[in-house]
């Protein structure tokens, strides 16, 4: 069990995001396509966006785009720069880090990240 | 272009600015026009055109594309819309001057307009000389100099089956070629004993004339016209030659020379040459210093009439220089470089320089195949310096040689004669020009002045560069070499050219098709990991490259065994939010629905149907550009549950989330409307129905109109079709949007299955050449060659990949699936149809919406940049 963001590919079973109030069940670790990610909708009403890279890493970050103020991030293609993996918004385009959420086109924007572990 | 009364034009203009009189709106005309507005005298000085034809001014130099490439009149136009009204210029189109009174400073129109000059401007142009031979003028007898000429000629080739042309110069092979085009038995008779005898040498003549013949044009040299036969009736049946022959034919076709129009200066005493032409100085001022003489009309102060376009042009320049005033800088006209490059009846003809090395001292460099047809004669001075040249079949290296001339050139002059490989170092490429030579010499830009615009104006690219120094824009003949020039100066300068696709990819995502097809590469991930660059190899990719590999391998998916579905497998990581949910995302995150409605035809049951699911889910309706109904406003678990709905009810998906095509529009044609003269509907519907589901570099639009009324608008699509009484007229390279571009006509009266079999070519040429994200509007502006190229490849198969791009084509038409039915049949894909992975049965609230206009609209979303939540 680990909570490290961009959790090491190497396990199988349910993932976990933690929230202000504890760890959240999401999803099977099998229900994560690579290269895409899926909303979680988090006990407070708010969105996070969890994530599989092309190795099977995982991450969470917010799902709302700050820029437009729609839960969309979920969606975005993934894309690594410098080695850093990122999601690109599908709506205006900018991009978020998946390691921390900080918007790599405007330093002013950024979204939450969220520790996850698989249990 | 109205044409105010007779009273407006009194003798004063009662805003008390100067008046400028432009007699003759031909190519010349036109361009003094812009002269003078670029050297702001139109926004000072009121401007008066008399113009004889009934149209404004067009490019004379391609009436022969009338024929060969259906080019219709309107296309041929020089006169940008809405410049007359812009630079507030007077045209009177059909009113030709009939008077000049120069002490009162008057010119008198046909239509009786009296109108009074500050300053006189005759560009009247030349007339066709005919040979007074007996005969000459009756019924079947033309000239070939103007549009009204073309059409005439065009009529009256309907009823006959011979046409002979007197003349095989430049103007008679264009004739020829007009005639062969009309589909006549066609015959050139020159009185010289080669053909093109100004132009070109005996070698060089021989050459073209081997050529020409091998196109079914006989060829008649050393023999003269002696009279024109007719029958009783007075119609042509023939010509009488000076070697006692006689040639049957049915109609006759005047191109021997032209000579200078000067009546109208003749009439009020302005001095004229012994042999014809207007006599001016170097600043095109005629014997009255208020009166000019610009183009064809003029004698130049070298004692020459030109009869190019590009002197014509530096004589208008000239003169609206000398109009605007001493500020405006610029040399006279004291000659010009009769350079000429063209391709008649398909044979590729140049001569630049002394082409005949008339020069003392001057030598012979020759290359000579007369089995390809190709002749290359280079002049060369005793000094090695490059006089001039004539070449025939293969003038690839004109747009490097005419420049070089006057010069030492780099190396051998053997060598610049020689096709590659025969001995050929690597051909010398427009870098080794010097910064004086002229590139395009229609606009009389130097190579300094193209690499000035790059370096210093910050052109980016070839059509930065043509906006901004008008190289190219004439006959085009330089876009070639003004390509590799700006390709080198951008480099030069520290601009790394990257043509790469993406930061993961150094390919251009033409070249990336390639490495896909010929290796048959069916993953991204291979592609990335050993085609990407270095540092990008193992990485994640990015979201530029990734869609458009997803394209490229969809494209290809039928000839590299990928699967045909966009969302199998890894293929589904690659795609775009909107292909992902084949649907296109809205601002506030929620989906539209566009279903398939082929040509824009509905049934009232279908159209109830779509009415019912729009009513049902609360969607907002529209109803759009394209003939199509979008209905926005989907959660993204509501996707599946209305394609169930419109499948069951027979629709298909319209693709308006992929970067496909998306509609084909259709005006009601023959069927109904009583000018339609072709079934447009359904031949919208067969396209729309053939074409579907077809991934591309962008999205792609068409629409057939069944008349040339064009009420479909066709000719602002990707590719267009237009009914004609024949068959169909195939326009390609149209856009609206931002940068409006006119669709170029490909070709024209084709059947169905030549349609059809045209427009499989051409997309998948511009699939597998254009760049991410370019339309087929920008495609055809960039790429070398451009619509003539395109046309080499598609239509004549000059790459010998016809056969290959139809079967791609076949293969896609084949393997055609609807990707929601097959996705409603699929549980696995319709797992990611949920707002929340962990509450697939809750809607995201962020999707809200408030009413308007008794529909819905979305609620305007809080935005805050930054979100912090506790951890």
């Amino acid at each position: 069990m680990t909570t490290l963001t961009g959790l090491a590919p190497v396990l199988t079973g349910t993932v976990e995001l933690r929230t202000s109030s504890g760890w959240l069940a999401v999803c099977a670790t099998a229900d994560l396509e690579p290269g895409r990610g899926v909303a979680v909708l988090l006990p407070d009403g708010a969105q996070a966006a969890v994530f599989k890279d092309s190795t099977g890493r995982l991450y969470a970050i917010g799902n709302v785009d700050p820029f437009t103020g729609a839960g969309v991030l979920c969606h975005g293609l993934l894309g690594s720069a410098g080695g850093r993996p990122y999601v690109a918004s599908p709506l205006l385009k900018q991009r978020f880090a998946l390691a921390d959420g900080r918007c790599l086109d405007d330093d002013a924007a950024a979204v939450a990240s969220y520790p996850l572990r698989v249990s | 272009m109205t044409t105010p009364t007779p009273a407006a034009f009194g003798a004063v203009d009662r805003t008390g600015r100067p008046t400028v009189v432009l007699v003759g709106h031909g190519m010349v005309g036109q361009r003094f026009l812009e002269a003078l507005a670029e050297h702001g005298v139109t926004a000072r000085a009121r401007v008066v055109v008399l113009c004889e034809e009934p149209r404004p001014a067009y490019d004379r130099v391609h009436l022969t594309s009338y024929f060969s490439e259906g080019t219709s009149p309107q296309e041929l136009s020089l006169v940008e819309d809405g410049f007359m009204a812009r630079h507030g210029v007077e045209l009177h189109v059909g009113d030709p001057a009939v008077a000049v009174d120069r002490d009162s400073r008057t010119v008198t129109s046909r239509s009786g307009l009296s109108i009074s000059y500050d300053t006189l401007v005759l560009a009247t142009g030349s007339y066709p000389f005919v040979p007074p031979v007996p005969g000459k003028d009756a019924e079947g007898c033309f000239v070939y100099r103007t549009i009204e000429d073309v059409l005439a000629i065009e009529a009256y080739a309907q009823g006959v089956t011979s046409g002979a042309v007197v003349g095989g110069g430049l103007l008679g092979l264009e004739a020829a070629g007009a005639l062969r085009g009309l589909g006549l038995d066609t015959h050139v008779v020159e009185f010289a004993p080669r053909l093109m005898p100004v132009q070109v040498d005996d070698g060089g003549g021989a050459a073209l004339r081997r050529s020409v013949e091998g196109l079914g044009v006989t060829v008649h040299t050393g023999v003269g016209t002696q009279e024109i036969t007719t029958d009783d009736a007075g119609r042509v049946t023939g010509m009488a030659l000076s070697d006692g022959s006689e040639l049957p034919a049915g109609m006759v076709v005047f191109s021997a020379g032209v000579r200078p129009r000067d009546d109208l200066a003749r009439a009020c005493g302005l001095d004229v040459g012994e042999r014809g032409g207007i006599v001016v100085d170097a600043s095109c001022r005629t014997s009255d210093p208020a009166v000019f003489a610009i183009g064809e009309c003029a004698l130049a102060a070298d004692g020459r009439v030109y009869g190019l376009v590009a002197p014509g042009n530096e004589m208008a320049e000239t003169a609206a220089r000398a109009i605007a005033g001493p500020d405006a800088p610029g040399a006279g006209f004291t000659g010009a470089d009769t350079s000429t490059k063209l391709k008649l009846l398909g044979v590729d003809v140049a001569s630049f320089g002394d082409a005949h090395g008339t020069a003392d001292g001057a030598l012979d460099v020759l290359y000579s195949d007369s089995r390809s047809g190709v002749y290359r004669k280079l002049v060369i001075g005793s000094d090695g310096t490059l006089l001039g040249g004539v070449l025939v079949g293969d003038v690839e290296s004109y747009g490097v040689l005419r420049p070089l001339t006057g010069s030492v050139p780099p190396v051998a002059p053997e060598h610049l004669v020689l096709p590659a490989g025969a001995g050929a170092p690597v051909a010398l490429g427009p870098t080794a020009l010097p910064d004086e030579a002229v590139i395009c010499s229609c606009h009389n830009v130097s190579k300094g002045a193209i690499r000035s615009a790059v370096a210093d104006q910050g052109c980016a690219g070839v059509p930065e560069v043509k906006k901004c120094t008008k190289a190219g824009t004439g006959c085009g003949s330089c876009l070639k070499v003004l390509g590799q020039l700006v390709d080198a100066e951008l480099e030069a300068g520290g601009v790394e050219v990257d043509r790469g696709l993406c930061p993961c990819f150094g390919q251009t995502r033409a070249e990336l098709y390639e490495i896909v097809r010929t290796l048959r590469l069916t993953s991204y991930r291979d592609l990335l990991d050993r085609h990407g660059r270095e540092d990008a190899r193992g990485g994640e990719g990015c979201e530029v490259c990734k869609p458009a590999v997803a394209s490229v391998l969809a494209s290809l998916a039928p000839v590299i065994g990928a699967s045909v579905h966009v969302l199998d497998g890894e293929q589904a990581a690659l795609q775009d939010t909107n292909d992902h949910f084949l649907a296109n995302m809205q601002k506030n995150g929620s989906y539209s629905v566009v279903p398939r409605i082929p040509g824009g035809e509905i049934t009232p049951e279908k159209l109830i149907v779509i009415g019912e699911v729009a009513r049902d889910f609360g969607l907002y309706t529209k109803i759009t550009g394209g003939q199509r109904i979008d209905l926005f406003g989907a959660r993204v678990e509501q996707l599946p549950l209305i394609w169930a709905r419109l499948v069951a009810a027979g629709f298909e998906s319209g693709h308006a989330y992929g970067k496909a095509l998306r509609t084909v529009k259709s005006c009601v044609g023959s069927t109904w409307c009583r000018f339609g003269v072709q079934d447009s509907v359904r031949m919208a519907i067969d396209l729309e129905l053939r074409y579907r589901g077809l991934r591309a570099p962008h999205k792609l639009k068409s629409a057939v109109s069944g008349c040339a009324r064009e009420c479909a608008e066709a000719q602002s699509k990707d590719f267009g079709v237009i009914a004609t009484a024949s068959g169909w007229n195939l326009y390609v390279g149209g856009n609206g949007g931002a940068t409006p571009r006119h669709a170029d006509l490909l070709a024209k009266d084709l059947s169905d299955a030549e349609l059809v079999r045209l427009i499989d070519r051409f997309l998948m040429f511009y699939i597998r050449t254009a760049d991410r994200l370019e339309r087929t509007s920008v495609w055809l502006e960039r790429i070398p060659g451009g619509l003539d190229h395109v046309r080499d490849v598609v239509v004549h198969d000059s790459l010998g990949i016809c056969d290959e791009l139809e079967a791609l084509m076949a293969a896609h038409v084949a393997g055609y699936r609807d990707e929601w039915a097959d996705t409603l049949d699929d549980p696995e894909r319709l797992r990611r149809f949920v707002s929340f992975v962990n509450a697939p049965g809750t809607p995201d609230p962020t999707v809200r919406f408030v009413p308007e206009r008794d529909q819905i609209r979305p609620e305007p979303l809080p935005v805050a940049l930054t979100e912090t939540v506790p951890v």
